[in-house]
């Protein structure tokens, strides 16, 4: 048992980081995910991811595969599509999803001109998939501090954040807190996809984000338990990701993102709200 | 940064302009080392051009219309073969150039993908390549040789007049080869046996290792494509502490992180950066094969004896 579950981390150094990386990742994106899908945008995580690609490759070019420039440049190309998308729904009568795939699909194009302009040294895949195993003391402190960021800031706009979900039109007609609480949050989604860049690669990211969110919503409602509960089942997928890379010789990123729609998929049988439950008429008598 | 970028490209649209040039043979080199080899053997009568430029990773390149344009001019086409250049076939398909494909690599003596001590069985590369065979094959100078040779016997049959010249130039250039790898040989003669194992980013010195009697580890296999997973960075890192690994080496076409987090795990410095599957730019350390070779084996034994 020790052996199987205990030594790798205890023995390797890079086991240690990645687990920690990953974990702190989790705690961080859990959250996001849970409020992402509570208010019917689990795609907007995914075209998000996209929308980094360019300014992470303006870092790129001019530093060279450097964590802080390569952040600093996603951030800013992720807030900037973000603000972008969000300001058109609002002052104009398109809806945030037309104007979202329009601006991050603007900003892919863009991103994968950049990468291939500089030739295929070192290219575009290790752009779009970072390694786990790799996290060094830099991109941990990086990570870290997001979480951090994130969790002060959730705990700060947390009614804002819950009355938007249920009923943003209320929200918006008794407080001025909506378009700030939004924005707020985009950007939230952004850092979180910028933290997770390193560790996972772009694509991945996405995965710890609403994986562990959609596998909560099959067990709860309420809010808070919800958010911990994806916190928990990212945390879980993460260890179990780097077991299962570890003992079956599987690249790390995919296998935690497998392990997280293992999840998912056994959640969304067995859950108290998944489709077991939904078929025998004697737990929906009981829960009714 | 951004000024050499643009004028790289616009360097490269000028290259591949329709220019009248006094050269008798168009020449179109897969990648760098291939280029500067036909360099040597063709001299002033050929023109080059190169698809996968300096510090590129010919494993993963894709392709651009300029190059099925230059491969559409061409009168001759040099590939290493092997399996290295995954973008090939379309190209060539693509391009629908009647310029013979020439495999510089033939008659070299392939080392299987499964025959590599440090290396992993890659069924997939199997699959994708149609080839099971270490494409690195340069890595040894005596193929190098090898490589000369076709490259003269192709511009022979390409160009007849020149045909002295370029039997000329790669008797020189086979010369300077030799000394080369006498060269290579003293100075891993001077290495202790023991402290003959050095790790670098992905399996590309198969060749090397077996010329030379260094021994090479890698965390990625012979592709760049693959990723490692946690199992192979761990038996790394064992392996580096049981067989007292010396030194540690970044490559010029890879991700660095990977290797510094290997020699975080075990305590060795990296020792420096090795050219691998592509040269460096021209004001860079490894501008030409010979310097490339040179440049790798004195950073290696630099970095063993630091040890």
């Amino acid at each position: 048992m020790y052996d199987l579950l205990i030594a790798p981390f205890a023995d390797y150094a890079f086991m240690q980081r990645a687990l920690i990386g990953s974990m702190l990742l989790a705690l961080s994106s859990g959250p996001v995910g849970v409020f992402l899908m509570l208010r019917r945008m689990s795609l907007t995580g995914d075209a998000m991811s996209h929308a980094l690609l360019p300014g992470a490759a303006i870092g790129f070019l001019l530093y060279g595969l450097k964590i802080v420039p390569m952040t600093i440049g996603g951030l800013i190309a992720g807030l900037l599509v973000a603000l972008l998308a969000g300001a058109v729904s609002r002052f104009t009568v398109q809806r945030e999803d037309a104007s979202m795939a329009a601006f991050y699909l603007i900003s892919l194009a863009l991103g994968v001109l950049l990468v291939s302009w500089r030739g295929s040294s070192v290219d575009l895949m290790h752009v779009l998939f970072g390694t786990v195993l790799a996290l060094d003391g830099a991109a941990l402190t990086l990570i870290g501090t997001i979480c951090v960021i994130t969790l002060s800031l959730l705990a700060l706009f947390w009614r804002g954040l819950v009355a938007e979900c249920l009923d943003p039109l209320f929200f918006r007609s008794v407080s001025r807190m909506g378009t700030l609480a939004h924005f707020v949050f985009l950007g939230l989604v952004v850092l979180n996809l910028v933290a997770g860049f390193q560790a996972l690669g772009t694509l991945l990211s996405v995965g710890l984000m609403m994986l562990p969110a959609a596998a909560a919503r099959f067990w709860l409602n309420r809010v808070g338990p919800m958010c911990a509960l994806a916190c928990g089942i990212g945390m879980l997928s993460c260890a179990a990701g780097m077991l299962l890379s570890y003992h079956a010789s599987l690249p790390s990123g995919p296998a935690i993102i497998l392990s997280a729609g293992g999840i998912y998929l056994l959640s969304m049988l067995a859950g108290p709200r998944g489709m077991l439950s939904s078929l025998l008429p004697a737990s929906r008598h009981r829960t009714a | 940064m951004y000024r050499t970028v643009l004028f790289a490209a616009l360097a490269n649209l000028l290259a591949l302009a329709p220019v009248a040039s006094a050269a008798n043979l168009n020449v179109v080199a897969s990648f760098s080392i291939i280029a500067d080899l036909a360099k040597n053997v063709g001299g002033n009568r050929v023109e080059i051009t190169t698809i996968v430029g300096p510090d590129g990773d010919a494993h993963v390149y894709e392709p651009r219309p300029a190059d099925a344009v230059s491969m559409g001019k061409a009168d001759v086409i040099l590939v290493n073969g092997l399996g290295f250049e995954g973008f090939l076939s379309r190209l060539v398909a693509s391009s629908a150039t009647t310029a013979p494909v020439v495999e510089v690599s033939r008659g070299v003596a392939p080392l299987n993908l499964s025959d590599e001590p440090a290396g992993h069985a890659h069924p997939e590369v199997e699959a994708e390549h149609g080839s099971a065979f270490d494409p690195h094959a340069w890595q040894a100078i005596a193929n190098a040789e090898i490589y000369v040779k076709n490259i003269a016997d192709a511009f022979c049959a390409a160009d007849k007049a020149g045909c002295a010249t370029y039997t000329a130039n790669s008797t020189v250039y086979l010369a300077k080869l030799q000394a080369l790898d006498s060269d290579v040989k003293t100075a891993v003669a001077a290495i202790a046996p023991e402290k003959r194992v050095i790790i670098t980013s992905h399996d590309a010195f198969g060749y090397f290792e077996n010329a030379y009697g260094l021994q090479f580890l890698a965390p990625e296999g012979m592709s760049t494509e693959s990723e490692a997973s946690a199992a192979d960075v761990a038996r790394l890192a064992d392996q580096v502490k049981r067989e007292k690994a010396s030194a540690i080496f970044i490559e010029n076409i890879t991700d660095e992180r990977l290797v510094r987090q290997i020699a975080a795990e075990t305590g060795l410095t990296v020792g420096g950066t090795l050219y691998s599957d592509a040269l460096s730019t021209a004001d860079g350390p490894a501008a030409t094969y010979i310097d490339m070779v040179r440049h790798n084996i004195e950073t290696i034994k630099t970095a063993v004896q630091g040890s």
